[in-house]
């Protein structure tokens, strides 16, 4: 027997949700549309323009971000469905002057040339090492597959990343 | 991306309730419909945000295993129980899409994940999927990526996913409830084939929603492999993907299941090609007339006519890693 949906009760006007979200640390509160993507969220509410907007639809991998630790493209997310969530992104990755074991390695690897892709490398990279799946270099290079460097940076990436694969401050 | 509404129920009855309307859909980790959205190809009125359902965990279930709709296909590949035991399905999803995609990527999202046909994402073409009675533009267009088995004169679309191919093999079972109450949905029923209507991927009803996946208390973990060719080795969709599982006794084939994804609408099995195999001593020659049997019928479109062959060949090479005990990680790139 077939069901006969009843009418939408007429929700659509504009209703800005109130979230919560920990950025980088810091507690932020946010009222919003549900349309808003993370990725807008950081990069037009929060001025963290480190996250970068490659593709918009999940091909590219330059939104990834760590949420509740695990690395996400935050172009496909909607932000109040992360109501409640930690967000770390590039900019939260250093301490003071010192650059995250990633972040070095990246730079002592000569592992980017435009830097587009990095912050989305980089931080797909920690969340990489943090999930423990990726055990040698052909698995570093298909677990990074969700990254993609249109300058072709690959190999170096995969140098910088195995450099550190074995240290515990660098996931 | 439209105007829409948004709710956020935490029990499952509640849900049922906020997804009874037209024009409502259901969110979970978003990687399809919110791609869709951004596109306009899905507009909805309201979204119903599932998240906060308790359907997040993996359960021994009968012997068996309970896969929540939300648990993320992450989660499920790297359970330990699915490793050890249902390692077919561990393949097939670590074989799709990409590790961040597959970290919000849930169950029940996977099922119900629309296909990639390249007209169904572009407005400005007629699609019967998209807008029925419009006609099929890749009927006679660009359709590399189409069907070769299943098809019909309104569509020719295939399902995209992976894990779907997976659970094909393993004749799991869905659970859903509804408006109508609770009912449980056979793997090779859920999804259907386009026929007159393409609008309709699946055989869920209106305001249906997934509660969890059922896993068989089986084990195919010595003979099975999950092999999937693409245009890219990572991060693309199948264009053909085989999974196969069997169980050896005393050198022959006791039972063969061989799925194709890529090529179909749904997951394509055949009865005829499985029974083939019971009984025979593995064989390329054995093999290759299951596979002749499981493409019986096939019919290429042009641009996707390599397909066929493509097919043939994959399911005899997967057909002897499963029974060589030899299954193909998807780090091992290899492609002949
Ligand atoms: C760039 C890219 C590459 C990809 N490559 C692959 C690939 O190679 N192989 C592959 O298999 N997949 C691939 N995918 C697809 C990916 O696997 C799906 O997007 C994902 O599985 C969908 O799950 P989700 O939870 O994000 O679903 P959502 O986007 O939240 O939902 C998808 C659909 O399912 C419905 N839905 C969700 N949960 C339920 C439920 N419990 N009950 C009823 N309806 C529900 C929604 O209403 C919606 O219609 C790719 C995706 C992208 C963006
Ligand atoms: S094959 Fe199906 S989805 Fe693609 S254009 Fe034709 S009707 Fe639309
Ligand atoms: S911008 Fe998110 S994946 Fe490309
Ligand atoms: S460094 Fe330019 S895209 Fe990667």
């Amino acid at each position: 027997m077939p069901t006969k949906l009843a009418e939408p009760t007429a929700q659509t006007a504009e209703r800005l949700i109130d979230i919560d979200l920990t950025v980088n640390g810091k507690a932020e509160h946010f009222s919003i549309a549900p349309w808003v993507t993370l990725l807008d969220l950081l990069r037009e509410r929060l001025d963290l323009t480190g996250t970068k907007k490659g593709c918009d639809h999940g091909q590219c991998g330059a939104c990834t971000v760590l949420v509740d630790g695990k690395r996400v493209n935050s172009c496909l997310t909607l932000a109040v469905v992360r109501d409640g969530s930690e967000i770390q992104t590039i900019e939260g990755l250093s301490s003071g002057d010192t650059l995250h074991p990633m972040q070095q390695a990246f730079i002592d690897h000569d592992a980017f040339q435009c830097g587009y892709c990095t912050p989305g490398q980089i931080c797909s990279a920690i969340g990489m090492l943090r999930e423990g799946k990726a055990d040698g270099r052909d698995a570093i290079r298909e677990n990074m597959s969700g990254n993609l460097c249109r300058c072709g940076a690959y190999t170096n990436i995969a140098d910088a990343i195995e450099s550190v694969q074995g240290r515990e401050d660098a996931r | 991306m439209n105007r829409f509404g948004y709710d956020r129920p935490s029990d499952v009855a509640e849900a049922v309730r906020d997804g009874n309307a037209r024009g409502v859909r259901f969110l979970a980790g978003g990687s399809n419909l919110v791609d869709l959205m951004k596109e306009n190809v899905e507009r909805p009125v309201r979204v119903v945000d599932i998240n906060r359902l308790p359907l997040h965990a993996i359960e021994d279930h009968d012997g068996g295993l309970r896969i929540g709709a939300l648990a993320t296909n992450s989660e499920t590949a790297w359970d330990a129980r699915v490793e050890a035991k249902y390692p077919v399905l561990a393949s097939s999803i670590l074989a799709g899409a990409s590790p961040q995609l597959r970290n919000v990527a849930t169950a029940g999202g996977n099922l119900n994940q629309r296909t990639r046909c390249l007209y169904f994402y572009d407005n400005t073409t007629a699609c019967n999927k998209r807008e029925p009675g419009t006609g099929c533009s890749a009927i006679g267009g660009v359709n590399r990526v189409n069907a070769i088995l299943g098809a019909s004169p309104s569509c020719i679309a295939t399902h995209p996913s992976d894990m779907c191919v997976g659970l094909a093999v393993l004749n799991a079972t869905v659970n859903v409830t509804g408006p109508l109450g609770d009912r449980t949905i056979p793997f090779a029923d859920y999804h259907r084939l386009p026929g007159e209507d393409p609008s309709r991927d699946n055989t869920l009803k209106p305001g249906e929603l997934i509660t969890s996946i059922d896993l068989p208390d089986e084990d195919f973990s010595g003979n099975y492999t999950y092999l999937k060719l693409r245009d890219r080795l990572s991060y693309a969709f199948a264009l053909v993907s085989v999974a196969v599982v069997m169980r050896i006794e005393n050198g022959r084939i006791a039972e063969a299941r061989i799925a194709l994804g890529g090529v179909a609408h749904k997951p394509w099995r055949s009865k005829t090609a499985e029974g083939l195999l019971v009984g025979e001593v593995p064989s390329q020659s054995a093999f290759l007339a299951a596979a002749h049997a499981l493409l019986e019928g096939a019919q290429g479109q042009g641009a996707n006519d390599f397909k066929i062959g493509l097919a043939r060949r994959a399911i005899v090479r997967a057909c002897r890693q499963a029974a060589d005990g030899t299954p193909q990680s998807q780090i091992d790139k290899r492609v002949a």
